[in-house]
C-alpha cells in the first residue's frame, strides 16, 4: 500500500486536539500530504479550529470543543466525523498553494560549525564535498517545533546522515546549522541541542516582534549557499531576513 | 498608574490567557498555570478574562501600590497582607495610595493569581501579555526595583464596599488525597502489562525539577512492551510522555509543541488546575477517566465558570 492508500487515521489528544495520522515515519511523500490537508483544512473553515500544526506524518488540530457540541455525541467525535467528511469529498479548488522558496546564507565550519570535520569523518568525506553536498539540495520544511521557529528540514542528502552527538550540548548558538540522523536544521535561538554543527547563517529565524515572527512557514522550500565569514559580518544585524 | 515591586517573591510572572494560534511556528499556549483562577480574579475587579495578572509562586511578592487600586487575590490560599492586615481573597478589595501589598508564604497549594482593575501592562506579543519564560516570548520574571504599569483609562467601578467573597471550594481544591485524572494515550497501549497497572495504582513524587514547563514524576519506573520509534509530533498541555529513563513527565503550560517521546496518557483538563496547584515533593495518585466523560465535565465547568463570571458581573452592574 502506498502513502496516498492508508485510511486516514484520528487519534484525539486530550479534550482539545485532534491528531490526523496519514503515517508513522519521516518521508517526503507522508509529509506532502500533511500539508496538502492543512490547506484543504484551512480552505474549508470548519469552526472553532484554534491551530493546525503540521508535522512529518501528522496534522494536529486545535480546537475549541465548546463549538462542536453534538446532539449525539461528544465533541471530539462530532469533529472527528466533520474533518472525515472533509475528506471524503475535498473541494476541486484546495490544492496547497506554491510554496515560497528561501536562500539561507551559510558560514560552514570553523567556530561556526565546529562539527564539520566530524561530519566530513564519519561520511568519509572531504569537509569541502560535505558542504558542496549540504549546499546542493533543495529541502522541504517538514515542521516547525522543538522551539520557535525550529524548521525540521527533509532532503538532506543521504551521504551526509550522522546520527546525534553521544552528549548534547547545553548551548548551541542562535543561527547554528545542524545534521541530526537524516535531519537538517537551523537553531533559532541559544539552545540546547544534540545535532552536529556545520555551519551558521546571520539571518534572524525567529523574533516574536516581527510580522510574520518566523522566516520559514511549515511546506516552504529552502536553499543554502556558502558565504564567508566578512560577508556573515556584513548580513548579521539585527533582525536580518 | 505604576505598582512599585518591593521584592519580586520566588517566581512571579505576569500571566493571561496565552498565545492560542502560532503552535505551527513552535510558539506554544503558555500563560496562567491555572487558568480557571486567573479568570475569577479577573472577573472580581471587573476586568476582561484575558487581561494579564501577576501569577504568584509559593512566596509572594511585596507591592507598593502609588495610586488607589482595586485587586482580588485567587488560587493557591497565602498567607497575604495589606499594609501589615491580613488580606482576604476571593473578592474585590480597595487599595489606598502608597499601600503595601505582601503576598507571604504560600499556606495551601502553591500558585496565586493578583489581578488589579484596568490589567497590568506590557507590551502585547502575539496577541499576549504574558510571560513565556522558556520561550523567552513577553516579559521577564519580576525584579525588585520593577514599575509595573496599570491600565488607568479602564479602571473599573468595581470597588464599591462589596461585602461579599466567592466560595472557593468549587475552584480551588487543596486536597492532596484527590486522585489526578487521566485519559490514555495513543501509547498507553505499548506499556508493559505491569506499568499499565501501576500507572493508575501507585504513588509518584513531583520532582524538584518541575518548572512551568513540565512536572517530572518520581517513583516507579514504567516501561513499554517493545521499544518504539517515535518521530516528532504535536504534544498539548497535560500529554504525559515517557522518556527512556521511565520517569513519566506531565506537559504543563510552556510545553514545547511538538515531542517525540510516547504518549501514555493526558491529564483530563479538568484537573489541569489542580496539578499546576500541587508542589514539588507531592505525591500523587491517577485515576483513569475516559475522554468522552473528561470533555463532558470538562464543558459542564466552563458552562458553571462562564456562569458565575456572569453574576459577578451583574453585582458590579
Amino acid at each position: 500500500m502506498n502513502a496516498d492508500e492508508r485510511a486516514l487515521v484520528i487519534e484525539p489528544l486530550g479534550e482539545t486536539v485532534l491528531l490526523l495520522r496519514f503515517g508513522d515515519d519521516i518521508h517526503n511523500a507522508l509529509n506532502v500530504r500533511v500539508h496538502a490537508a492543512a490547506a484543504l483544512l484551512r480552505a474549508v473553515e470548519l469552526p472553532g479550529i484554534v491551530d493546525l500544526v503540521p508535522a512529518y506524518a501528522t496534522l494536529a488540530l486545535h480546537y475549541a470543543p465548546e463549538i462542536w457540541i453534538g446532539h449525539h455525541n461528544t465533541p471530539w467525535r462530532h469533529l472527528a466525523d466533520a474533518v472525515r467528511a472533509v475528506f471524503a469529498t475535498p473541494p476541486a479548488d484546495a490544492a496547497p498553494p506554491t510554496p515560497a522558496l528561501v536562500e539561507i546564507p551559510v558560514c560552514y565550519g570553523g567556530d561556526d560549525g565546529p562539527d564539520l570535520a566530524e561530519v566530513a569523518h564519519h561520511c568519509a568525506l572531504r569537509t569541502d564535498e560535505v558542504i558542496a553536498h549540504h549546499a546542493a539540495a533543495t529541502y522541504t520544511v517538514a515542521m516547525l517545533g522543538f522551539a520557535p521557529g525550529f524548521p525540521y528540514l527533509l532532503g538532506l542528502d543521504t551521504r551526509l546522515h550522522t546520527p546525534r552527538r553521544a552528549t548534547p550540548r547545553t548551548r548551541v548558538t542562535a543561527g547554528s546549522v545542524a545534521i541530526g540522523g537524516a535531519q537538517t536544521g537551523i537553531y533559532p535561538a541559544e539552545l540546547p541541542g544534540g545535532w552536529h554543527l556545520i555551519g551558521r547563517t546571520p539571518l534572524t529565524l525567529f523574533d516574536a516582534t516581527l510580522d510574520p515572527p518566523c522566516l520559514l512557514a511549515a511546506g516552504d522550500r529552502v536553499r543554502f549557499h556558502a558565504i564567508d565569514r566578512a560577508d556573515f559580518d556584513a548580513l548579521a544585524r539585527p533582525h536580518a531576513r | 498608574m505604576s505598582v512599585h515591586v518591593l521584592k519580586p517573591g520566588l517566581l512571579t510572572t505576569l500571566q493571561d490567557r496565552g498565545r492560542p494560534g502560532y503552535a505551527a511556528l513552535g510558539v506554544g499556549t503558555a500563560g496562567a498555570m491555572d487558568e480557571v483562577a486567573l479568570r475569577l480574579a479577573n472577573a472580581l475587579v471587573g476586568n476582561a478574562e484575558d487581561a494579564a495578572a501577576l501569577e504568584i509562586t509559593l512566596s509572594g511578592p511585596r507591592l507598593r501600590f502609588a495610586a488607589a487600586a482595586t485587586i482580588a487575590l485567587t488560587g493557591a490560599h497565602f498567607n497575604a497582607t495589606l499594609d501589615g492586615r491580613p488580606l482576604a481573597a476571593w473578592r474585590p478589595q480597595h487599595v489606598a495610595a502608597g499601600s503595601v501589598f505582601d503576598g507571604g508564604p504560600a499556606r495551601r497549594g502553591t500558585l496565586a493569581y493578583l489581578a488589579v482593575a484596568g490589567g497590568f501592562l506590557s507590551e502585547s506579543v502575539l496577541g499576549s501579555r504574558s510571560s513565556d519564560l522558556n520561550a523567552h516570548i513577553g516579559p521577564r520574571a519580576l525584579r525588585t526595583g520593577d514599575e509595573l504599569t496599570i491600565d488607568n483609562a479602564s479602571q473599573h467601578a468595581a470597588h464599591r464596599r462589596s461585602t461579599w467573597s466567592l466560595d472557593p471550594r468549587p475552584w480551588f481544591d487543596p486536597d492532596r488525597a484527590r486522585p489526578i485524572r487521566l485519559i490514555r494515550g495513543t501509547h498507553f497501549a505499548a506499556l508493559d502489562h505491569a506499568s499499565q497497572d501501576t500507572l493508575f495504582a501507585a504513588p509518584f513524587r513531583i520532582s524538584t525539577q518541575s518548572n512551568r514547563v513540565g512536572f517530572r514524576l518520581d517513583g516507579p519506573h514504567l516501561a513499554l512492551a517493545a521499544p518504539l520509534e517515535l518521530i516528532s509530533e504535536a504534544v498539548t498541555a497535560g500529554t504525559v510522555q515517557l522518556p527512556p529513563g521511565g520517569q513519566p513527565i506531565v506537559l504543563m503550560a510552556e510545553h514545547p509543541t511538538t515531542g517525540g517521546y510516547p504518549r501514555i496518557a493526558h491529564v483530563a483538563a479538568i484537573d489541569r488546575p489542580r496539578l499546576a496547584q500541587r508542589r514539588p515533593g507531592d505525591t500523587l495518585t491517577f485515576a483513569e477517566i475516559e475522554l468522552d466523560d473528561a470533555q463532558t465535565r470538562y464543558l459542564e465547568r466552563e458552562r458553571e465558570l462562564v456562569r458565575l463570571i456572569a453574576a459577578i458581573r451583574k453585582r458590579q452592574a
